[in-house]
């Protein structure tokens, strides 16, 4: 079975039209003042799912987050939660808690107090806010630092104290805003994990915004990438990747090379579109685009080949010049600049420690790609 | 980095000196004085300590000094964070600007001024003045420089621990007893103890605004100063000071000793 990128197989509610949505946007539309953060937005993410708002700052996914958790208003629309109507709930009696990007910690009380805080409000009685407490703090691995205030933790010890804290009384949702904004990149990177093994483990669903897309695709089943309070698509990782929906979740998410064009030929998904300057470009996924469409051609720099000399039965092949060259180790990463003046990115795994057909600063090289590796952007 | 003791800093440091706390240093030695002449010295005594506290005037004007301070510190607090609160968290209300500018113009008014004023208020509403008077118009003085205490605290204050209060189900007025106020409550305790000690040594307010029985400490020693220093006088401002240093120097060390710990627990925390 051919699939994009790597799935997650038992889980696709999004799939299923007769899954129940868990939370929806109902033509949501925030203003602040003359400001409109999110403008007539419709969103749909079901239970357990672990759901990223992927953004630039300040294009409404904190708003959105926010609105969910009760801070904000919606101006216009409606926001549901397993089929009740939010609007006028306080934050204090909804049943969804937040994990904030400052985390928010308490910082006269201890990490125990902190934990405990949300279970005292509920009225819980004291031998189960202990027994409770307990788990969670187990649950982070900070049982030794339960008598400890904030400011005597690391930042990593304060994110597990916010997410604990967050999660204690068992929300049908939690918000996340830019949890791991403030750690360093290793950190980051186990935390990452921690968090998706933590959110499998509880079965909860994750609400997560974020503007680091590489934590947007380790973790969440679906993205949604937001512009200017819209959104601009909602697809797995995989999907959004090799399959973005316009010109901009294909430039924002990834690097990526872009051909403008038009479609000279179609036929059942085939086209070839032809980039001016002599340029055409063969691709199997025209979709429906129609002859004589304005299109972007869009491919990922590391289903590009370079090579010194044309590959021999390649579709598509192009002459240019090495313009730079970046290496990083597991990877090379090459600009081309194409003898129409078309600088394009090519990047080849260091599969083998020892290069075949080495290439250096102004050699000719031809860049090509199979008629698949591309995909054509009509929006 | 490297001080040089250099002639003229050392001039510069004991003029400097001199001049802030020769007149301090006079007054206390003096107050140990066995003679009754202020300015001749006659041998150590603490006869004018025990006198003092037989003069049933001085006693009665710092009894009332204390409870005008403590009541009018506290109200003056309440007050005060109250209109710190308002003017950091409704910005966008109304007359928002004129609020402020009336907040803050007491501080910049003449104590004459306001004591007139009061003063003329307190005749034209009938209210005899005496010990309620005073405490209201210390009250009016010290209320402003709560909120400036308090405010200047408020403004560096992280909302998101109320967001995640109430995210967590507290409700607003909880949130704010359980979150908002323990984390401001050292502005606001040294927001008191300016309100006090302004309240402490006011002299010009409330001479316009106290009645007979309600003579403040500061004014009983400049009325018996009018008819000559006594010495019992300098051992009064001796306790005085006394006083107020002692709280000073406690508190500074108290907040010392907290930015220490605090410095030391988190390069703990770093190191892990």
């Amino acid at each position: 079975m051919k699939s994009l990128g790597s799935i997650r197989r038992d889980f696709a509610p999004w799939n299923d039209p007769n899954a129940k949505p868990y939370i929806q946007f109902d033509k949501v539309t925030k203003k602040f003042g003359d400001f409109t953060a999110v403008n007539n937005l419709s969103l749909t993410i079901f239970e357990r799912e672990f759901f990223a708002l992927l953004g630039a700052s300040g294009c409404g996914k904190s708003t959105l987050l926010r609105m969910l958790a009760g801070f904000e208003e919606p101006t216009a629309g409606r926001i549901l939660l397993d089929g009740q109507d939010l609007r006028g709930i306080p934050p204090y009696r909804r049943p969804v808690n937040m994990m904030f990007q400052s985390y928010a910690l308490f910082p006269h009380m201890t990490v125990e107090n902190n934990i405990a805080f949300g279970l005292k409000q509920d009225g819980m009685p004291k031998p189960e806010i202990a027994a409770r407490v307990g788990e969670m703090l187990k649950l982070v691995k900070l049982e030794q630092f339960a008598k400890r205030k904030p400011h005597q933790l690391s930042g990593g010890q304060r994110q597990r104290v916010a997410l604990a804290r967050s999660v204690a009384k068992r929300p049908k949702v939690l918000l996340l805003d830019e949890p791991l904004g403030a750690l360093d990149k290793k950190l980051r990177e186990e935390t990452q994990f921690e968090l998706m093994d933590l959110q499998q483990s509880l079965g909860l669903t994750f609400v997560v915004v974020t503007h680091d897309q590489e934590e947007a695709m380790t973790m969440a089943d679906r993205i949604a990438i937001i512009d200017k309070g819209e959104v601009m698509q909602v697809a797995t990782p995989a999907e959004v990747y090799e399959a973005p929906g316009s010109r901009f979740v294909a430039g924002f998410v990834g690097n990526v090379n872009m051909f403008e064009g038009k479609i000279a030929r179609g036929e059942a998904g085939a086209a070839s579109i032809d980039a001016g300057n002599g340029i055409t470009i063969r691709t199997e996924n025209a979709g429906d685009a129609a002859t004589g469409a304005a299109v972007a051609f869009a491919i990922r720099p590391e289903k590009i080949k370079i090579s010194s000399k044309k590959p021999a039965g390649a579709v598509n092949a192009i002459e240019g010049e090495v313009y730079d060259i970046a290496y990083l180790g597991d990877m090379t990463v090459y600009h081309v600049r194409l003898d129409d003046g078309h600088v394009v990115r090519a990047s080849t795994m260091n599969a083998a420690r020892i290069t075949e057909d080495p290439l250096s600063w102004n050699d000719r090289a031809w860049v090509s790609f199979r008629p698949d590796a591309g995909v054509v952007l009509t929006r | 980095m490297n001080p040089t003791w250099s002639r003229f800093n050392i001039t510069s440091i004991v003029l400097g000196f001199a001049f802030l706390y020769l007149p301090i240093v006079l007054l206390i030695v003096f107050s140990f004085n066995e003679s009754k002449l202020v300015t001749v010295w006659g041998g150590f005594s603490t006869k004018w300590y025990v006198a003092l506290f037989h003069n049933q005037g001085l006693m009665d004007a710092t009894w009332v000094t204390a409870r005008v301070a403590v009541i009018s510190a506290t109200v003056a607090t309440v007050l005060g964070t109250l209109a710190a609160l308002t003017l950091t968290r409704y910005t966008r209300f109304k007359g928002r600007m004129l609020f402020s500018g009336m907040v803050f113009a007491p501080l910049v008014m003449p104590e004459v001024i306001t004591g007139l004023s009061l003063l003329l208020l307190f005749v034209a509403v009938g209210l005899d003045r005496g010990f309620l008077t005073v405490t209201l118009a210390h009250i009016t003085l010290t209320m402003c420089f709560v909120a400036v205490v308090v405010q200047s605290r408020l403004v560096t204050f992280d909302r998101s621990l109320e967001e995640a209060a109430m995210d967590l189900g507290a409700p607003p007025v909880k949130t704010f007893f359980q979150i908002t106020l323990p984390v401001i409550m050292p502005a606001i305790v040294s927001g008191w103890m300016l309100a006090f000690t302004l309240s402490l040594d006011d002299l010009v307010i409330a001479s316009f605004t106290s009645g007979p029985g309600a003579t403040t400490l500061p004014m009983k020693i400049y009325s018996q100063v009018r008819l000559g220093v006594t010495p019992e006088i300098n051992a009064a401002c001796t306790i005085l000071i006394a006083v107020v240093a002692v709280g000073v120097i406690v508190a500074s060390l108290a907040n010392k000793r907290r930015e220490v710990q605090r410095q030391r627990d988190e390069q703990a925390a770093q190191r892990g």
